[in-house]
């Protein structure tokens, strides 16, 4: 009892002396509450029959029925089913492109040549996707698009690849892999120039080529900064770039382009179904939060480096 | 060096071999804005016959004039800056005291706050939550609403917080000696003495805003507020679908494939244009503390 009315008193001691500090930190956190923190009471509606007359605390509890709604809808199974086979092999192929290149670039030993390979490696990054999206509807287009066009060339057939299921997937995977690998690889490059160049040099009296100073030294000094982006990468596996898929996608390819967030999208935001669409969202979130958390977990006990 | 043979003839090979792949990688990154300028200035005709696969052919600016005389195009642009200038001074001025603060060793609660930011990077109400709490606030169709509601991440906090904390405690000594209050020395000593965590915060603000469509999207109904790129999406992937839009555009001056190629040109061109200055900064200051072990 004592100890907290002491504790009490040194924050009312702290508060007079430091009320600058707190000044200045309150913008931020009342920002936090408003912004971050309300929502995540409005994710009660999940359990709730939400009516816009009643608000979110006036509505009446329904408990899982709208979970029980969601896991007997094939269009949400679909979504998820979608969610990860899209990260999965954006996890398979996306995931090294970076660490490959950045490799690849510090190796590369003409000054000139290498800077300006970065430079333009790294711009994609500042397109919007609805740029990119514009690039690849354009690039992609059935009738004037320069695929199209070679393939005709060639003796192929024209296709609508943007119509066709079947290839929604290789498009998103390999337009956001040229929009984001090279500008992805400088947190790799970044782990590289820390590395102790004396490490190098033994190694090159001792003999080894390049390749054998890659495999060696460079990319088991840099697994840690691999292992934290791959924990990154898992908690995000869920969000799978949904802004970039709403600019691509079309009824037509839903069945491989429709994943949980755009079904939150369409159901929420579209057709107003919000507690159906908050319902599907916490899905989404605990999800993340538990890959996140298991990566984190799993990577602190074969490696020692760890998000926390 | 001499005498000493620093590379085989193996190590030879392998920089042959990875100075190629990098230039077809460099040239497969750079062919599709080549494609997107020879095309916005070729005629439509000659784009629509494939005649344009890396130079431009019957060169016009007609979807150029096309594009500029759309007052909607002028409006957004316009926006854009908006919400680019000001969201970007109003993410500065909350993130910029509240990462200090959080820097502070005796600030109480300190781990607590920690904590209160970073978890909002792994758990997030999600977007419905997050709309109808907007939609509460009354910050619905509201240009106010975009500059304020998009203004932080934790990620960015977290990367100046760390900023702040490599700064020598010496210096916030010698300016309390000297009297200073914790305005003055976040003003004069540390904001001075983290240009560079700043730039790179400024710059992350400032692509994020340029660069952002799906709040604007959702939150803005009124086609004086959209800026660049909501109506980038409107022209470029909704009239796509409309193939009679298409059709009637092809065979003159334009097509509808030079229209859009003009219109990416056109929003790029000030990415471009800053892109050197951005480039510089950014390199530095994602080494700084984007990734900490």
């Amino acid at each position: 009892m004592s100890s907290s009315n002491n504790k009490i008193s040194a924050l009312g001691q702290t508060l007079r002396t430091d009320w600058q500090l707190y000044l200045l930190l309150a913008p931020m956190v009342i920002w936090f509450i408003v912004f971050l923190y309300t929502p995540m009471a409005g994710l009660q509606i999940a359990f709730k029959d939400f009516s816009l007359f009643k608000g979110i605390y006036g509505s009446t509890w329904v408990g899982f029925e709208h979970f029980q709604t969601l896991f007997n809808d094939e269009l949400f199974l679909r979504s998820i089913g979608n969610t990860f086979l899209i990260s999965l092999y954006s996890l398979l192929f996306a995931f090294p492109m970076p660490i490959i290149l950045a490799l690849m670039f510090n190796e590369l030993h003409h000054a000139v040549f290498k800077k300006t390979a970065q430079t333009i490696a790294y711009l994609p990054h500042f397109i919007s996707v609805v740029i990119v999206a514009g690039m690849v509807v354009s690039f992609l287009s059935p009738t004037t698009g320069i695929v199209n066009l070679v393939l005709e060339y060639f003796g192929f057939e024209k296709t609508y690849f943007l119509t066709n299921p079947e290839y929604f997937r290789p498009i998103f995977i390999g337009s956001t892999m040229w929009k984001e690998a090279g500008f992805e690889s400088i947190v790799y490059l970044a782990a590289i120039a820390g590395v102790n160049p004396s490490l190098y040099e033994s190694a090159r009296v001792d003999g080894a080529s390049r390749w054998q100073q890659i495999w060696r030294i460079t990319l088991p000094s840099i697994l840690p900064t691999i292992i934290i982006m791959l924990i990154i990468r898992i908690g995000n596996l869920v969000e799978v770039g949904f802004e970039y898929i709403i600019l691509l996608y079309q009824p037509a390819t839903f069945e491989t382009s429709d994943v949980i967030s755009t079904f939150i999208y369409r159901v929420g935001l579209q057709g107003s179904q919000y507690d159906i669409a908050t319902a599907a969202g916490l899905f989404n979130a605990v999800i993340a939060f538990i890959l996140v958390y298991s990566a984190n977990r799993i990577s602190r006990k074969l490696s020692s480096s760890s998000l926390w | 060096m001499s005498g000493f043979n620093l590379y085989s003839r193996g190590d030879k090979v392998f920089g042959v071999v990875n100075a190629t792949l990098l230039t077809l990688f460099v040239l497969s990154t750079l062919y599709p804005f080549i494609y997107i300028a020879a095309s916005s200035i070729s005629s439509g005709l000659a784009v629509t016959s494939g005649d344009v696969l890396l130079l431009p052919k019957d060169i016009t600016f007609a979807a150029y004039d096309r594009v500029l005389s759309d007052p909607v195009f002028w409006t957004s642009y316009a926006n854009t800056l908006f919400y680019t200038i000001f969201g970007t001074l109003v993410s500065l001025a909350i993130i910029i005291p509240g990462a200090y603060a959080l820097s502070r060793k005796r600030l109480i609660g300190r781990r607590y706050l920690n904590f209160f930011v970073a978890f909002t990077m792994w758990f997030h109400a999600g977007m419905i939550p997050f709309f109808l709490n907007i939609r509460d606030l009354g910050l619905l169709d509201s240009r106010i609403g975009i500059l304020i509601a998009f203004a932080c991440t934790a990620f960015n906090i977290i990367l100046l917080r760390n900023f702040f904390e490599s700064i020598p405690e010496s210096f916030e000594e010698a300016a309390k000696m000297d009297g200073a209050n914790e305005f003055t020395l976040l003003w004069k000593v540390y904001i001075p003495l983290s240009k560079p965590a700043l730039v790179t915060i400024a710059l992350f603000c400032i692509v994020a805003r340029w660069n952002g469509y799906f709040w604007a999207m959702v939150l803005l109904r009124d086609e004086d507020k959209i800026p660049l790129q909501v109506y980038l999406k409107k022209i470029i992937i909704e009239l796509n679908m409309d193939d009679q839009f298409a059709s009637s555009l092809i065979n003159s001056d334009y097509s509808f494939e030079t229209i859009v190629a003009a219109i990416i040109v056109a929003s790029i061109i000030p990415v471009l244009a800053v892109y050197p200055y951005l480039q510089k900064h950014f390199n530095k200051g994602i080494m700084m503390g984007g990734v900490k072990e």
